[in-house]
């Protein structure tokens, strides 16, 4: 009874808060718009400068070949690699590929030669993939003049043909795996920095003496609480979930009721998390740097946007601890593979750790008493 | 069976110290005011009583129940009224009452005999938001929140501060009211023309008691001739006055200045001729001197300022 009237106190402030409303329904149709463009690692228009020392058929040739993709552009061709270099300073070019004398000369009569790709490494993502790009154009280049000549087997000793094919994401569309994680993210912002910003609230607003005062169990109050953030969760969820059907034609392959299950479980984490940073905060600037700061390590290290495996060793025990880690692994498992319950299960435990700490040290933490 | 015992309580902040050693009783049906300025350390008091912080030191009891191991069973019968309006602003009205009836596990229908002379103001305003409502109309729906679950004793800091003079009339009023009901009352307020709407009073200073007894017994204390002064011109009187070595304490009080002198052989009119010759020289005329009755703000700051003296 005195919960139903907390949970119902709580909704009807948030109900009377516009911009609660805004925030639930515009930040994941804000973030589904415009994140997944955003986070491609595809590279494209990738400015070369070319130093054409050779001066040859083939050199040309080969300049034309990389501009007609739609990876590279090229910035200009020049007599001179310190006229490159310059380009490069200047931020016109992202990459030189200089080809030397007797390059066509080289090509026809040993059949190999050498040139030179020199990168802008300011952004490594650009430069490595540009460089691996650029590798396999001019790898293609030197087959099609081999064949040519009719010297089939130099480029491919050993005869060893690699195919590649990208399970669950066969064309390799970067857009696929971000969208289950940028479904998480946004769910883990909202019910992180609003329950944050509630009890610290109340305090400012003094409302939490009237509350203290009365015969109120703390787990009662803080159960209050948690609800109706857990149902906010789930409407941002099902917004999120929704628009990226309808903008990605993006659905599930797993079962949407175990998504929704499992959600339970990290949503109540995350505000209980949001509910102790607020109990231990007395101004709502505090709480909001707070959470600010924790959830922006838990993004950063929970392997959506780096692998954890690259990670150094205490990096990576750090992302062991990161609720975001689990439940981001669940949601590409679900959306991207179609796991069912028992396939994520390993994923599940460390989540349910988190919910029963988090939530434990959310009670003990809100004091009744100075 | 005393509603309230506070035995020497300590509260401290820091290094400050809020209270040194407050003690006092509040019998059953009695309304018991703590009067005294900001910063003395009224709201420690209270929050010590309803359970919100520990005392350092002291032991105090509500309703027979220690505020450190029974704290729950007093929450649950007393009413507390903080300093700050502390309600939910974005409830309305009856929303508010509502919610606080709840999770006392009560109704506003079981109880609403207690509330319904406070209510009956704020009904035509029950769909209002409660952060809408005018300083007076808080006020009430703060004591209506405090009183809905039908507490023994009612804690009230600083119910009338910053509200206008007739709803304060009408609050008193109600407090009184309610004290014929059989509830027993401790209420700050630093204005001291409130006092004497109280049973019994206490005057607190810097965290310590200077007396606790009726307003009446009080005023009865001071027994040192009382003296208002005033004139044409008020400001450079009052300087005047307190540059007289034989003032012992002089103050501001609307349109006249309190005066006392210090204690001698001289006799009342002796007193006020002394002043009037004295003032004189100093270039003030068309003086009016005369004994006057004290207040309880008299007593308050006769003592106030022996505390400072010693």
């Amino acid at each position: 009874m005195i919960l139903k009237y907390l949970i119902e106190k709580e909704f009807k402030q948030m109900a009377r808060d516009p911009f609660i409303l805004f925030i639930v329904i515009a930040l994941p149709v804000l973030v589904m718009l415009v994140f997944p463009w955003a986070t491609t690692m595809e590279i494209k228009n990738v400015n070369v400068a070319v130093v054409d020392n050779d001066r040859s058929d083939l050199s040309r040739l080969l300049t034309e070949k990389i501009a007609s993709t739609e990876y590279f552009d090229i910035t200009g061709v020049f007599m001179r690699s310190d006229e490159a270099l310059e380009q490069v300073e200047f931020g016109d070019a992202d990459i030189i590929l200089e080809v030397p004398y007797g390059f066509e000369q080289d090509l026809l009569s040993e059949g190999s030669s050498s040139l030179l790709i020199e990168a802008n490494a300011v952004n490594g993502t650009k430069a490595s993939l540009g460089t691996s790009y650029l590798d396999v154009i001019v790898l293609d280049f030197t087959e099609e003049v081999n064949l040519e000549r009719g010297a089939v087997t130099l480029t491919a000793p050993g005869g060893i043909a690699v195919d590649s094919y990208y399970w669950f994401n066969p064309t390799m569309d970067y857009k696929i795996p971000m969208i289950p994680a940028l479904i998480m993210l946004v769910v883990a912002l909202i019910t992180g920095f609003l329950p944050a910003m509630n009890i610290v609230g109340e305090k400012e607003a003094g409302t939490i003496e009237q509350i203290n005062v009365t015969p109120v169990p703390k787990i009662t109050f803080i159960v209050g609480k948690l609800i109706p953030y857990w149902v906010i969760g789930v409407i941002v969820l099902s917004v999120g979930m929704v628009v990226a059907w309808l903008l990605y034609g993006l659905r599930p392959e797993g079962s949407v009721l175990l998504l929704y299950g499992l959600s339970l479980l990290f949503i109540f984490g995350l505000s209980g998390l949001g509910l102790i940073i607020s109990n231990y905060s007395s101004t709502m600037q505090q709480a909001m740097f707070m959470i600010f700061f924790i959830i922006i390590v838990f993004i950063l290290m929970c392997g959506i946007f780096t692998p954890i495996s690259s990670m150094p060793e205490w990096a990576r025990a750090i992302s062991l601890f990161d609720p975001f880690t689990y439940f981001a692994e669940i949601m590409r498992m679900i959306y991207l593979k179609g796991s069912t319950f028992r396939d994520i299960l390993p994923y599940v435990y460390p989540l349910l750790a988190f919910f029963v700490v988090i939530i434990g040290w959310a009670v003990l933490s809100y004091k009744k008493r100075g | 069976m005393y509603s309230v015992e506070a035995d020497n309580l300590i509260k401290r902040y820091g290094s400050s110290e809020a209270l040194r050693g407050v003690s006092f009783r509040v019998s059953e049906g009695e309304i018991f005011g703590i009067i005294g300025p900001d910063g003395a350390g009224k709201t420690s008091i209270f929050r010590i009583l309803t359970t919100l912080i520990l005392p350092d030191g002291g032991s105090a009891r509500v309703l027979g129940l220690d505020v450190v191991q029974d704290y729950h069973g007093i929450r649950r019968r007393v009413g507390y009224m903080p300093g700050r309006f502390s309600l939910y602003q974005d409830l309305s009205v009856e929303e508010n009452l509502r919610f606080f009836a709840t999770l006392f596990g009560t109704t506003i229908e079981e109880n609403y005999d207690l509330v319904k002379d406070i209510y009956s103001y704020l009904e035509p305003f029950r769909k209002r938001k409660a952060g809408a409502l005018s300083g007076g109309m808080k006020q009430k729906l703060a004591l209506s929140c405090a009183l809905i679950h039908k507490p023994d004793v009612l804690f009230l800091d600083e119910p009338t501060t910053g509200v206008d003079p007739v709803s304060r009339k009408e609050f008193w009023t109600m407090l009184r009211r309610l004290r014929e009901q059989g509830l027993s009352i401790v209420v700050s307020t630093p204005y001291m023309d409130e006092a004497t709407l109280c049973d019994r009073i206490a005057l607190i200073r810097k965290g310590i008691f200077l007396d606790t007894d009726t307003p009446a017994d009080i005023i009865s204390k001071f027994t040192l001739p009382l003296l208002a002064v005033s004139g044409p011109h008020m400001p450079s009187l009052l300087r005047d006055i307190r540059l007289i070595p034989q003032v012992f304490s002089c103050f501001a009080f609307g349109d006249t200045h309190h005066v006392v002198m210090r204690p001698g052989e001289l006799s009342l009119e002796a007193q006020i001729n002394f002043l009037n010759t004295a003032l004189h020289a100093k270039g003030h005329s068309g003086l009016s001197i005369k004994p006057i009755r004290p207040n309880v703000e008299d007593c308050y700051m006769y003592l106030d300022t022996l505390e400072e003296h010693s």
